[in-house]
């Protein structure tokens, strides 16, 4: 109940993996450990979908459809009739500074 | 190309706590910034580190005073005054500009050594494998936070720990001040509009379930019942209205129906300002996925929607029936 945090996009396929270990690097939140013969997906659940293991993933072995998870930005991107995964993370740029 | 450089310091100096304030209350916050290109930081030789940060003015300081002692260079990208991690996701803090800047700047005319140290939130925009293909530069994730370079440029290793993204209570302190900005004159506003509804009394909630939104549930958010934002704002929205429930209940001469129609707003609508607030921090946080957020967005924005419809309501047709001498 009251948990809308109970699956995210990433995939991951083990067979391609080099594991050249960059993704257990990368990853902020420990998703992915080190293994014998390859990477090993800990937490899928602590994924936040910032994409920083597919971009660095080699062997393209990891999918991840990323995005920023921001309410605000998806909202607003809502309301001015654009598709919410389109949003950008707006903040920073408040004052005339479009990025 | 011709190969220059800028020289810059360990030491914050005044204007730049000055600046760090100023970027923490969100005055001129897009003016932070710092001139793309390379520093050098000591007195670097050509063998000395190389980093690499995004041109947002407290990165480059964070960067710099957390290196204090050691000679190395800084290549700062163009990432438009923007934070690392952000800057990355939306990737300004990418692999086109660091491949572009890299090349600008002549950095291989000014260091021999062919390995770049990028903070590791960079990596949410930077491919390391195809900034190597295109430049012939290693790109080597260090640690996430500054603060723990020194320790990770003994061995060139992170810990697990410093691999962590955290989002302690200093953390979740520090979003305060800049959201108090925010929220100001929307708060304002409504208050203005509930003065004529409900009184003094009105206002007086309506600001206490913003300030409880902005302040006590970035505070309390590891505490809070549930995992969504928006049932953890509702909750605290709640029991910050309770004393204006009893207040409501208690000290009224009204009927009972119009007791109880009173209560409305306090149980539906003013929590429901705090869930929404809520709501939106979850893009200050540290770890909502977009895929989890959207299903809170599915979820309960039609239900804040119809509980704060209901209340609007309630309180309009309340306010007319006293004025009409109920």
């Amino acid at each position: 109940m009251f948990n809308s945090y109970t699956e995210t996009t990433l995939q991951y396929d083990a067979d391609l993996c080099i594991n050249c270990d960059l993704c257990s690097i990368v990853c902020p939140h420990s998703v992915f450990a080190r293994g014998e013969k390859a990477a090993i997906l800990a937490n899928p659940l602590d994924c936040m979908e910032c994409g920083a293991c597919m971009l660095n993933c080699p062997v393209r072995a990891i999918y991840v459809d990323a995005g920023v998870g921001c309410a605000s930005a998806m909202i607003q991107a809502a309301l001015r009739g654009k598709k919410m995964d389109e949003a950008t993370c707006g903040c920073g740029g408040g004052q005339g500074d479009c990025c | 190309m011709q190969a220059e450089f800028f020289s810059t310091t360990y030491q914050l100096t005044s204007a730049d706590r000055w600046d760090t304030f100023q970027a923490r209350v969100g005055i001129n916050r897009s003016l932070h910034r710092v001139k793309p290109g390379l520093y050098a930081l000591g007195s670097p030789t050509p063998d000395s580190p190389v980093f690499v940060t995004a041109n947002y003015k407290l990165s480059f300081n964070a960067l710099r005073s957390s290196l204090a002692g050691v000679d190395g260079w800084i290549l700062v990208l163009d990432t438009h005054g923007i934070n690392v991690w952000c800057a990355a996701g939306k990737g300004t803090f990418g692999t086109n500009e660091l491949v572009k800047r890299i090349e600008s700047s002549g950095l291989k005319d000014i260091v021999n050594t062919r390995v770049l140290i990028l903070p590791q939130l960079g990596a949410t925009g930077v491919m390391a494998h195809i900034v190597k293909k295109r430049t012939g530069f290693k790109v080597e994730y260090g640690p996430v936070r500054a603060e723990d370079l020194k320790e990770y440029l003994r061995n060139r290793q992170a810990t697990a720990e410093m691999r962590e993204v955290r989002f302690s209570i200093k953390d979740r302190l520090t979003l305060i001040p800049v959201d108090i900005i925010n929220y100001f004159l929307p708060t304002l506003l409504a208050a203005l509009i509930l003065y004529f509804l409900g009184g003094w009394f009105a206002v007086a909630a309506v600001v206490t379930s913003v300030l409880a939104a902005i302040v006590l549930f970035p505070i309390l958010l590891p505490w809070l019942p549930s995992h969504d934002f928006s049932v953890k704002g509702f909750f605290l929205g709640l029991v910050v209205m309770l004393p204006f429930m009893v207040q409501s209940w208690t000290n009224s001469t009204d009927p009972l129906w119009s007791k109880i129609l009173r209560l409305l707003p306090l149980v539906l609508g003013y929590p429901v300002v705090t869930a929404f607030i809520a709501l939106n921090f979850t893009g200050s946080s540290t770890f909502t996925s977009r895929t989890g957020v959207k299903k809170e967005i599915f979820a309960y924005i039609p239900v804040m929607g119809w509980f704060f419809g209901i209340s609007v309501a309630v309180t309009i047709g309340l306010a007319i029936w006293k004025a009409l001498g109920g």
